[in-house]
């Protein structure tokens, strides 16, 4: 679908209708107009905003009661916000090696999904593009990829651990290779789904295949790509965690692993929050750009 | 004087897990430079299938396409198709779909500013160059197989392929299109071979139709030449004694000597 930015009601032609000759007179009907569209977007925002609010501020305070008792197992909200205050209010403060905000943290991990992540679109892109045109390739590797693909990303470390002899690319290796199966299984059916017609003026135009990929192929598979993008974003951010809770280092999941050992169970609970935000930041980024590229690819 | 395009001896069938469906039996049509062959018969006639073995898009069984006296067995820009249902790529402006076929064909040949020369050139003669900008989900119907046609003539085929290029449009859209073919037909001279089962369509339009016999392994059943001057005006005809003639026998043809049956299969 094409999605085109709505025009704001009222703003333009309100303002060239505002000719100083005639000011008394549109002084009155002018004034609504902007204050009726501010009170539409301030609703707008109340239903989309306020309701989770009203649930999250319900969740913490049933938290608080639950965690309250002198003998509770897990901190409560409020032993959360005093011993972990200084990783809440700055996420970006550096105090020297281990103990530097979760910000950088966040970025550091970031990083390795964005090696690893980015490593499983290329090669996911391309494999399912083979895959999508050759019913052979795929009668062979699809059944294979299908065993692979449930294969939990904690189960590919010791192995990874064991050839590349390193923690960083180990993490990249079970990132890479946790987020690149949906990659692979949702282009080759968006690649076999191309309309014969487009093959058609390809063939006429005598296209060849690297002209067929990038003129044809990719932006006709794109919707079902990122699709697959999505789904690996989301499964890779799964994976830098766990992998990083093994492997060390200065990542979230290290993190994590580190204040588990150390027995900081409030700052557990904030590093969660932030892993939750960032999953999400990073769907959505996925979701918008496929919104951008894939205007029009879908509506014939 | 040797054909331009020439069909020989054209068998087609298909095979699929054993059993074998023949489409075409033993086509033979000439066809001259600048002429226009319209190619008429009843669903499943294998209409749509002998188009796609002279453009290529499908390989013949037996027999051989030649344009000018050399064998095609694969697609190729000189004999562009005009698709059933445009075929514009979505994801592409007006502009980018006619444009894509001109770095293509002429990428070689034609500098840049040439090159959109002959776009906008080619999307003028489609009357489209107001909606270059657009993309074919903006745009109606009509106008998608007019940018369509404008994509094809951008090739500079040597022959035009249409395949049954009106078939989804309204009738006074469809008017209008047809108009505008036999405008660029009388303007360029092109050849051009058009799949069609609209009868009017047709008689205005061709020099010569083909009529099959109903399928499987149709036949030419008959070829009637059109001997209507041109340029022709649809409203003049309606009353013009060749013209009914001609759309009388074809009629005929059609729905008195190769009834269609809907149990032939």
């Amino acid at each position: 679908m094409s999605a085109l930015a709505p025009t704001p009601a009222g703003a333009g032609p309100d303002r060239k209708a505002a000719s100083p000759a005639r000011g008394t007179v549109i002084a009155l009907s002018r004034r609504p107009q902007p204050r009726f569209n501010l009170k539409r977007i301030g609703i707008g925002l109340a239903q989309s905003v306020l309701p989770p609010l009203v649930v999250l501020a319900l969740l913490v305070g049933l938290w608080q009661l639950l965690c309250s008792a002198p003998d509770a197992s897990l901190p409560s909200p409020a032993t959360v916000w005093e011993q972990s205050r200084d990783l809440i209010v700055s996420p970006f403060f550096d105090n020297g090696s281990q103990d530097i905000g979760l910000g950088w943290r966040v970025l550091v991990s970031l990083q390795r999904v964005a090696y690893g992540f980015g490593l499983a679109a290329i090669v996911g892109i391309l494999l399912g593009a083979v895959i999508g045109q050759s019913i052979w390739a795929m009668r062979g590797l699809d059944p294979i990829f299908q065993v692979l693909r449930t294969v939990p990303p904690l189960a590919w470390l010791p192995l990874s651990l064991a050839a590349f002899q390193q923690a960083g690319p180990s993490a990249i290796f079970v990132i890479f290779i946790t987020s690149i199966w949906p990659v692979i299984i949702n282009t080759a059916v968006g690649v076999r789904n191309i309309p014969q017609d487009y093959r058609n003026v390809a063939e006429v135009l005598r296209l060849n295949q690297v002209e067929f990929f990038f003129k044809i192929m990719l932006p006709a598979a794109a919707p079902y790509i990122f699709t697959g993008l999505r789904i690996g974003v989301g499964l890779s951010w799964l994976a830098i965690v766990a992998a990083e809770m093994l492997t060390g280092g200065v990542g979230i999941g290290f993190f994590i692993w580190d204040a588990w050992n150390s027995s900081r169970l409030p700052d557990i609970i904030v590093a969660l929050v932030y892993i939750g935000v960032v999953g999400f930041i990073l769907d959505k980024l996925v979701a918008f750009a496929a919104r951008i590229i894939t205007r029009g690819a879908a509506t014939n | 004087m040797t054909a331009y395009l020439k069909l020989d001896h054209i068998d087609k069938h298909f095979d699929r897990g054993g059993s074998r469906t023949e489409v075409l039996k033993d086509i033979n049509l000439t066809i001259d430079k600048g002429e226009f062959v319209s190619i008429i018969g009843h669903s499943g006639c294998g209409k749509s299938t002998m188009l796609n073995l002279i453009a290529g898009l499908t390989k013949v069984s037996a027999g051989a396409v030649l344009l000018e006296n050399r064998e095609v067995n694969a697609p190729g820009p000189e004999r562009a198709v005009v698709f059933q249902n445009h075929s514009l790529l979505p994801w592409l402006s007006v502009y980018d779909n006619v444009n894509l076929a001109v770095t293509k064909v002429f990428g070689a040949t034609k500098t840049k500013a040439e090159q959109h020369d002959w776009i906008m050139h080619n999307l003028d003669l489609v009357q489209m160059a107001h909606a270059r900008e657009r993309r074919p989900s903006e745009i109606s119907g009509g106008m998608k197989q007019r940018v369509g046609i404008a994509r094809a003539l951008a090739m500079e085929p040597k022959i035009l392929l249409l395949d049954e290029p009106f078939g989804a449009l309204d009738a006074l859209t469809r008017a209008h299109l047809q108009d505008a073919v036999m405008e660029i037909h009388a303007r360029l001279g092109n050849t051009m071979v058009m799949i069609t089962h609209d009868v009017d369509e047709a008689v205005l339009l061709s020099d010569r139709i083909v009529m099959m016999t109903n399928g499987p392994a149709a036949r030419i059943g008959e070829v009637l030449s059109v001997p209507i001057p041109r340029p022709r005006d649809r409203i003049a005809l309606a009353a013009d004694r060749t013209y009914l003639k001609c759309r009388e026998a074809v009629l005929k043809f059609l729905y008195e000597r190769h009834r269609f049956v809907e149990a032939a299969e």
